[in-house]
């Protein structure tokens, strides 16, 4: 299908939008009426059609505009992508799936025309065609994992396999939720999970690790995040938080619905088969609160799932102090019929909201 | 469970190489290109043979970056359970069979700033893959082969003519012995060992190596342990509700899946961790033989690895 790229903002007059379809599509990460960590992972195998699940790396209509935003944010801060010396074969392996998988899934956008290591990369929304020589740096602007993430949305960490353990010593990461590629970079799975609240506790991190370090060549695997974004900003980074931060003070009563937004990640994870080196795209994907009231179902579980979460979490998660604001908003949205399982916005057998 | 999907490929060449060892050639069914892979990776190899389907885990040797076909060499293996000889007797040219994605346990570490190679007999295997990744990457290696006789040394005419300077061969019945102590005290900082062997090389080699000081995580091994036959046993599976036994020739993972019981496995030989399975209940004698589990583990009678241990008594129930 051909997608309308929206030309949109993640930043000053923040002129994202979703469209219907988007808010349709939208990854609603709550399964059940309340929260907790789990390891919720499942094979990343395709999807129902249309879904962010469908396709190995989804393209939506932000495409454009996210992929301008990532070139402002590197134009401010190159250390947002990094590549420690041993990780520029992972870096092709990435370079070689995103293209094969891109092509393949998305034809009329992306094509990959391949002649040995002669390469012929044309990728149509960003109006690139360039022809290089696989392996070879000299024959790419950037390196290979800058190259090609500059060219898919969300951030990605390519983390190597040594000792049972897993090493973030790459990445590309501009998109994230709080946290820094340039402050973990080189640091072990344990390491940069260290700041996450209960989770140590209940041993998910340890879990998490025996999976990710089994995941084979062709079988990756998938699973969603959440947090709580005010105003539709990508870059919500450590580094940037004396901008960003402030703003989570300009929410009111009459704004909250438009400004305040459920942020979802859709977490993957590839192994990359010639450096044997773990790929874990983080896709990001932002959606407002009045958006996602359009839909009943979500609408009940959001108010739900807001108003008994633990306070760690919703400390950790950066909405501890508009929690009250957020509850005041989402309870107008919950009559409190029962809500179905899963996350699929059932719009056809879910009930109407109820006055 | 196996995750990935399966290869379907045909043997298109069989050369015995002496008398032990045979290489086999495997090009996909489809006519389609095989995934890249990573030096030191393996294929699981499944084998028809009757009614059951035994899998055994091979190293790919091929060139990783070659996607037209995927080369292994078997051992034959008198004693074992049989994997080894239904290659090298039943398996003919044009015979189709399944294997797996590669998975690679003995990966080189790219940080490495030279890679020193220790193989021993059927153990070279693993490197001729991951020699040809390094001489693409021109990193810096050297390999020192050990091998009971020149004619049972597999591939030293082919890896001494194209790396002379390189490749270094000792032969056991000639009583050539690797200079282990001055080959490690020789090394550049920044060099990591990796061995594939048999068990006793890998011990003598890491005891030199933690002896003159080495990091622990600049010592790579690989050892595949091809799963013994034993008496046979029956075992309770709680979550699937089944009673299995387990035949003398086979072994509890197999024994599992030919009971239709989704098992998860990587590497079948006991080093990998995958398959490790809780003990809720037993009476009897684990025969533990992998090398993944520490050795309390080992005496405390809570796990077993199904792929290479076994169990001698009177019950024995397992949480899957």
């Amino acid at each position: 299908m051909t997608i309308q790229f929206n030309d949109e903002t993640f930043r000053d007059d923040y002129s994202f939008r979703n469209s219907e379809r988007a808010i349709k599509r939208f990854p609603f990460p709550f399964d059940k009426d309340s929260y907790m960590y789990a390891v919720n992972m499942e094979q990343h195998r395709g999807g129902p059609a249309d879904s962010i699940y469908e396709k190995r790396f989804d393209v939506d209509e932000h495409y454009v505009a996210e992929l301008r935003d990532r070139a402002l944010v590197l134009a401010d801060d190159p250390l947002r992508c990094q590549t420690l010396p041993h990780m520029t074969l992972a870096g092709w392996d990435l370079l070689e799936l995103i293209m094969v998988s891109k092509s393949e899934d998305y034809p009329d956008l992306f094509e990959l025309h391949r002649d040995g290591d002669k390469w012929r990369w044309i990728n149509r929304p960003l109006g690139i065609d360039h022809s290089f020589t696989f392996m070879d740096e000299t024959t790419l602007p950037y390196g290979p994992m800058e190259y090609i993430t500059r060219q898919a949305q969300g951030d990605f960490c390519v983390l190597d396999q040594r000792d049972d353990m897993l090493w973030m010593d790459a990445g590309m990461v501009t998109t994230q939720a709080d946290w820094s590629l340039d402050f973990d970079i080189g640091m072990n799975f344990f390491e940069w999970h260290a700041p996450v609240p209960l989770a140590h506790e209940k041993g998910i991190f340890v879990r998490a690790l025996k999976f990710l370090l089994n995941i084979q060549q062709g079988a990756p695997a998938r699973r969603l995040n959440w947090t709580m974004t005010v105003n539709p900003l990508l870059d919500t980074s450590p580094e940037n938080y004396h901008k960003w931060g402030i703003q989570k003070t300009t929410i009111t009563p009459e704004n909250l619905g438009s400004k305040q937004h459920l942020r979802v990640e859709l977490q993957t994870f590839f192994r990359l088969p010639r450096s044997n080196a773990l790929v874990f795209p983080i896709r990001c994907y932002l959606c407002s609160f009045q958006d996602l009231m359009s839909v009943p179902k979500w609408g009940r579980r959001l108010h739900r799932v807001v108003r008994d979460l633990p306070d760690e979490l919703a400390t950790y998660k950066g909405f501890i102090d508009n929690r009250p604001m957020m509850l005041d908003y989402l309870s107008k949205f919950d009559d409190g019929l029962p809500t179905s399982n899963g996350i699929w916005p059932e719009l056809e057998t879910e009930p109407a909201l109820q006055s | 469970m196996s995750g990935a999907e399966k290869i379907a490929v045909r043997v298109t060449e069989i050369v015995p190489l002496n008398t032990l060892v045979t290489r086999f050639k495997f090009e996909p069914v489809d006519g389609g290109l095989l995934p890249t892979f990573s030096g030191g990776a393996h294929t699981v190899v499944e084998m028809r043979d009757g009614d059951r389907t035994r899998m055994n885990p091979y190293s790919l040797m091929s060139d990783p970056f070659d996607q037209t076909a995927y080369t292994i060499s078997v051992r034959r293996d008198d004693q074992g359970r049989g994997g080894s000889l239904f290659m090298h007797t039943n398996v003919t040219v044009g015979d189709e069979m399944v294997i797996s994605n590669p998975v690679n346990l003995f990966s080189l570490d790219l940080r490495a700033k030279k890679h020193l190679l220790i193989a021993g007999g059927i153990g070279i295997t693993p490197f001729l893959a991951q020699i040809k990744q390094l001489d693409r990457a021109h990193e810096h290696w050297e390999l020192h082969y050990a091998c009971r006789s020149e004619a049972l040394g597999s591939y030293v005419d082919y890896l001494t003519s194209t790396h002379p300077n390189d490749v270094n061969v000792y032969y056991d019945d000639q009583n050539q012995m690797i200079d282990l102590e001055n080959l490690l005290d020789g090394q550049p900082l920044g060099t990591h060992v990796y061995i594939c062997g048999p068990r006793g090389m890998i011990d003598w080699v890491r005891g030199k190596a933690a002896d003159l000081g080495w990091p622990r995580e600049a010592i790579h091994y690989e050892e595949f342990l091809a799963p013994r036959p034993g008496k046979p046993f029956e075992v309770k599976l709680a979550i699937s509700n089944k009673v299995i036994q387990v035949s003398e020739q086979e072994s509890l993972l197999e024994a599992m899946e030919r009971s239709g019981v989704d098992a998860p496995y990587l590497c079948r030989g006991g080093a990998c961790g995958q398959c490790e399975t809780a003990v809720i209940n037993y009476d009897g004698t684990f025969i533990h033989r992998d090398h993944w589990l520490e050795e309390d583990e080992h005496a405390g009678g809570k796990k077993i690895m199904p792929c290479v241990s076994r169990f001698e008594g009177k019950t024995l129930v397992l949480d899957r």
